[in-house]
């Protein structure tokens, strides 16, 4: 991830999401305790679900940002190819935006 | 080639929008029909970036071509024409496909009841008057059920909700230059509207048959489009401010 980040394969700010995940996982799963404890909160008898569980809610939530961010690209997207189609219009036309 | 005008350049306050998307067959016969309904009034083709001699074609019958830079849709093509009248001053813009199912001789009726009415958005109707109208089995379910849908939500009975034969005014231009649902357009732009509580009415009309090519709407995509629509007007719905805005606007007639 870090090395991603320093590529220039991810930006940083989507790369904090993925940090944490990872960071929080490790934690998790480098820890019995921990995972036993969390295991209890959710109810579960056997701990190492608690993981999965977990991993599963922290991916959901990376995917729902995911897409939030997508659609706001495709908006932008569409909104630059309209005004590059108009403005090549006008110059195909001899007219200015605003003329 | 025509000239491209502004409004104030123009001796018509009027603009006809074309979406076509590889209407090669059809697209030359639509700008001439226009240019006979609406003589002065600029057809603007606005070509989603066809494979076909479609914008050929257009610029050859005398219409002008907005080409976009990729494929939008059809959602995307009329939000482009809308943002082009827009920017250039036009008061009412009238959209006919590309395909030639609309048949030109209605956009008289349309822009007559458009200036009349003060409504923000005509539509040309195939069933607001008994007709002997032929859709698919499919389609007239699907109108059938979205009038069901869309009558508790815009208070009143729409009878065509798909209709792409539409006319707007300058009022909704400024809304949809800004905000236009991009895939299948015609149901959610009604919610949009009653959003800002602005009006619409049905003039009847007849839509004449495909001259060529093949509905993109397969039975597959029905079931899509259904889900896509519904979830769309229930955004739409819960967005809805139209009840501080209706009390600001002055009562005039449907």
């Amino acid at each position: 991830m870090l090395g991603s980040v320093r590529r220039a394969h991810i930006r940083v700010e989507y790369s904090v999401a993925w940090l944490v995940a990872s960071v929080a996982l490790l934690a998790v799963s480098l820890s019995p305790a921990g995972l036993e404890f969390a295991a209890g909160i959710l109810g579960l008898t056997y701990a190492p679900v608690a993981l999965v569980l977990i991993a599963g809610a922290g991916f959901l939530l990376v995917f729902f940002r995911i897409s939030v961010i997508i659609s706001k690209l495709k908006d932008d997207n569409i909104a630059l190819a309209q005004r590059l189609a108009i403005l090549e219009f006008y110059v195909q036309n001899g007219k200015g935006p605003g003329q | 080639m025509p000239n491209l005008l502004t409004a104030a350049e123009s001796k018509t306050n009027t603009m006809v929008i074309v979406p076509a998307f590889n209407e090669e067959g059809a697209i030359a016969g639509v700008v001439e029909s226009i240019h006979r309904e609406l003589p002065g009034a600029p057809v603007v083709v606005i070509d989603d970036c066809s494979v076909d001699s479609t914008v050929a074609r257009a610029r050859q019958a005398g219409g002008l071509v907005l080409s976009l830079p990729h494929h939008l849709g059809l959602g995307g093509c009329v939000q482009t024409g809308y943002k082009l009248a827009y920017e250039l001053g036009y008061e009412f813009v009238i959209r006919v496909d590309g395909d030639g199912q609309h048949d030109a001789k209605y956009i008289p009726a349309i822009l007559d009841a458009l200036q009349s009415s003060g409504c923000e958005m005509v539509i040309g109707s195939r069933f607001v008057e008994k007709s002997s109208e032929h859709t698919s089995p499919v389609r007239s379910l699907g109108i059938i059920f979205f009038r069901a849908v869309l009558r508790p939500i815009l208070g009143k009975p729409v009878h065509d909700p798909t209709s792409g034969f539409v006319g707007v005014n300058r009022r909704a231009l400024a809304v949809f230059s800004k905000s236009f649902p991009l895939e299948y357009p015609e149901i959610e732009t009604l919610v949009v509207l009653q959003r800002r509580a602005f009006r619409f009415m049905e003039v009847p009309c007849r839509m004449l048959p495909r001259l060529t090519g093949r509905s993109s709407i397969t039975a597959l995509k029905s079931v899509y489009y259904i889900i896509h629509v519904l979830l769309g007007v229930l955004i739409n719905v819960l967005k809805y401010e139209g009840g501080r805005r209706r009390a600001l606007r002055p009562q005039t007639k449907d």
